[in-house]
């Protein structure tokens, strides 16, 4: 069984339909890159299959390890092991970043079933995940994203990520606004969280992400639909050619 | 204009027997005060002060005065346990002074803590002044200023502190009103004389709360003055049963270099309207208020905040949160005037809303008056909507709908209680808070 089986599906967004007929497998360890130009859809799948208001689906069908994910709430997709890292993480003033973190934790493990971590127990894992993310500690400290850098935000989203310990995670553009070192901290991170029970969909413009997370399979999202699929070699094609032309041969 | 029927309210506080003190002057008052309500009756709202708190509903009822049971009623010391409070505490059911509820043993030197009934029968005398007209601050002729009519006529009790100068209190004093079920829906009114000497120091903590759920009605009248350099940190903690309606009125009176810092959580009561008016009377005075509404079902809570500055280089804070779900009403004026002469002030004040139901409401009204130069000043009021984006972040952690409304909503409300100094205090009243919203 795939985990993730994405068949036809058709999605609008303020009555404009941005995907058209997109399909997409996803096995456990896998990493997928997800490439297109802006406007293909990119960002609309990331957002339709985290749950977000104001995208409409019209057609076709999400499974996830079975399950019907559209049909749950955004906060049972997370509880299930659905994890989105946003392209533009939000600032929440007045909410610690930590209790933040622990009150998600702890949600997601109230939902299935398991017992809830005290601060001591949560503390410790925190610390764990800090060292292999080199992230300061003192991020922990602010409220949420409040006041981070562009990098700062996106490698808060990676150190959720590592303490949520998601089964499938879709990073929309993480790579976007990111200097080369940001760059370079937020592979790791991912690569770090890189394991035979977890699969990743990297959503991204640019191959630039894709030198330092090497992906298992590329796929190139054109107009509302996957138009062209191989391994990491397509990426580089498209670094080389650019979007223009491609998946002509699988449109038809 | 054709005289119409007097409200059942008005008659119903007009009939009530005045307290008999055998003190002249004071009896002369409360005939006066009672006079003048009776002709004034309740204002509507054309009425300025009153354009977003109407009392029709309320002036339909009829309230007893005086609960002749309230020296045995029963009221449990949790209603109005707090943790990280463990000072002398003075307690009022229905408006009637609880020694056996009180902790009035071994005060500290320099501290006066008495029910007003004492100091009256003791002796009256130095009362006189502040007692025979209505409120320290204001024009009481105004016709919003019915309350504290119905309060001057009516009152008998209340609370007499003083600190005397250069004294430094050190644990909390508690000051807790308590409305508990009668027989017959009651009205009870308390008069509050509060001062701080030169360079006194005290915080104090002020609950109103219910056991169980009583129908009444209350008027409480607080006079607070502060003395050169006097510091009073004053917390309040409005919690009443929601089937009552709560007046209050505190008047502060800052002299030179004296400092207030109130903070205030106005959570419980029916129909709730509290007067705060603060005067800045001496050079270098600062008052720091912080305050958070949160009405819900179909509460209505009123805050009428005036800050007068009247002298050199004074300072006023002003921070208040409201929240408003259900059906429920917030309403809130900050009123600040720099007076002329009031050269170098600096008044800055912030009131943003929440509505978290599309039939609550929330009105405020910053008003700025400056008659003074160099005068620093910034006010603003916003009302809005818990942030979608927020929302769903938080969902797609795996937080669920109704929890990370609660996280964002005290978010929301947390600059109030930061700089509230005491811990344990603090972690309880943002827990009331977060208990206040919908599950």
């Amino acid at each position: 069984m795939n985990m993730l089986k994405i068949e036809n599906l058709h999605a609008r967004v303020e009555g404009k339909e941005i995907l058209k007929g997109l399909s997409l497998s996803v096995n456990a360890g896998e990493v997928h890159a997800i490439m297109g130009p802006n406007g293909a859809g990119k960002s609309t799948l990331g957002n339709v299959l985290s749950g977000r208001d104001g995208y409409e689906v019209t057609a076709g069908s999400v499974t996830y390890n079975g399950v019907d994910l559209l049909a749950l709430e955004p906060e049972a997709r997370a509880a299930a092991g659905v994890f989105l890292a946003f392209q533009y993480p939000v600032e929440i003033p007045g909410v610690n970043n930590t209790y933040f973190l622990r009150a998600a934790f702890n949600a997601q493990r109230k939902a299935r079933g398991e017992k809830e971590f005290d601060s001591m127990q949560f503390l410790k894992l925190v610390r764990e995940k800090l060292k292999v993310m080199q992230i300061s500690d003192e991020l922990l400290h602010r409220a949420v994203n409040e006041g981070f850098s562009g990098g700062e935000k996106k490698r808060n989203e990676i150190f959720q990520m590592a303490v949520l310990e998601p089964q499938l995670a879709i990073l929309d553009e993480t790579d976007s606004g990111l200097d080369i070192d940001a760059l370079k901290h937020v592979a790791d991170g991912v690569n770090a969280l890189r394991s035979p029970d977890r699969a990743f969909l990297m959503i991204t413009h640019y191959q630039r992400l894709l030198d330092y997370v090497v992906p298992d399979f590329v796929h190139v999202l054109a107009d509302g639909r996957i138009v062209e699929s191989g391994d990491k070699s397509l990426a580089l094609k498209l670094e080389e050619h650019g979007y223009a032309g491609l998946g002509e041969g699988a449109a038809a | 204009m054709s005289q119409p029927a007097p409200l059942p309210l008005v008659e119903s506080l007009f009939d009530a027997p005045l307290p008999a003190s055998g003190i002249a002057w004071l009896d002369a008052a409360r005939h006066e005060n009672r006079a003048a309500f009776a002709a004034g009756g309740l204002p509507d709202t054309r009425v300025e002060a009153w354009k977003y708190t109407a009392l029709r509903a309320l002036g339909q009822r009829r309230f007893a005065r005086g609960d002749d049971g309230a020296t045995s009623r029963v009221v449990a010391a949790s209603t109005f346990a707090l943790p990280g409070v463990d000072g002398p505490r003075l307690v009022f059911v229905n408006g009637v002074f609880r020694a056996d509820l009180s902790a009035l043993d071994a005060l500290p030197a320099g501290l006066t803590l008495q029910p007003l009934s004492q100091v009256l029968h003791d002796d009256a005398e130095p009362l006189r002044f502040v007692l025979s007209r209505p409120a320290l601050i204001g024009d009481t002729r105004e016709v919003g200023d019915v309350f504290t009519r119905i309060n001057a006529a009516s009152a008998a009790e209340g609370v007499m502190l003083r600190v005397a100068a250069g004294v430094k209190v050190a644990a909390p004093v508690q000051l807790v009103f308590v409305g508990a079920v009668a027989d017959v829906e009651l009205a009870w009114h308390l008069r509050n004389v509060i001062e701080l000497g030169k360079g006194a120091k005290l915080s104090l903590i002020e609950q109103h709360v219910s056991d169980a759920e009583p129908a009444q009605l209350a008027t409480v009248v607080s006079d607070i003055e502060l003395r050169e350099g006097a510091q009073l940190h004053h917390t309040v903690l409005q919690n009443v049963a929601i089937a009552t309606s709560l007046m209050r009125r505190s008047s502060v009176r800052l002299h030179a270099r004296a400092h207030a810092m109130l903070h205030a959580l106005e959570l419980g009561g029916a129909l709730v309207r509290h007067d705060l008016r603060a005067e800045l009377v001496g050079d270098g005075a600062r008052f720091d208020t912080r305050g958070v509404f949160m009405p819900h079902g179909r509460q209505h809570i009123d805050t009428q905040l005036a800050i007068r500055h009247q002298a050199l280089n004074t300072t006023s804070t002003s921070t208040w949160r409201g929240v408003a779900n259900d059906r429920a009403r917030g309403v809130f004026r900050g009123a600040i005037v720099v007076a002329p002469g009031a050269d170098g002030s600096d008044a800055s004040l912030s009131n943003k809303n929440l509505l978290l139901s599309p039939s609550a409401e929330i009105d405020t009204k910053p008003e700025l008056e400056i008659y003074a130069d160099e005068v620093k000043a910034a006010h603003g009021a916003t009302v809005g909507q818990l942030d979608e984006r927020s929302l769903f972040y938080l969902r797609s952690r795996g937080i669920p709908l109704a929890e990370a409304r609660a996280l964002l909503t005290a978010a929301f409300c947390r600059a109030v209680l930061d700089d509230l100094p005491n811990e344990a205090l603090r972690e309880h009243l943002s827990g009331l808070l977060v208990a206040q919203l919908p599950a």
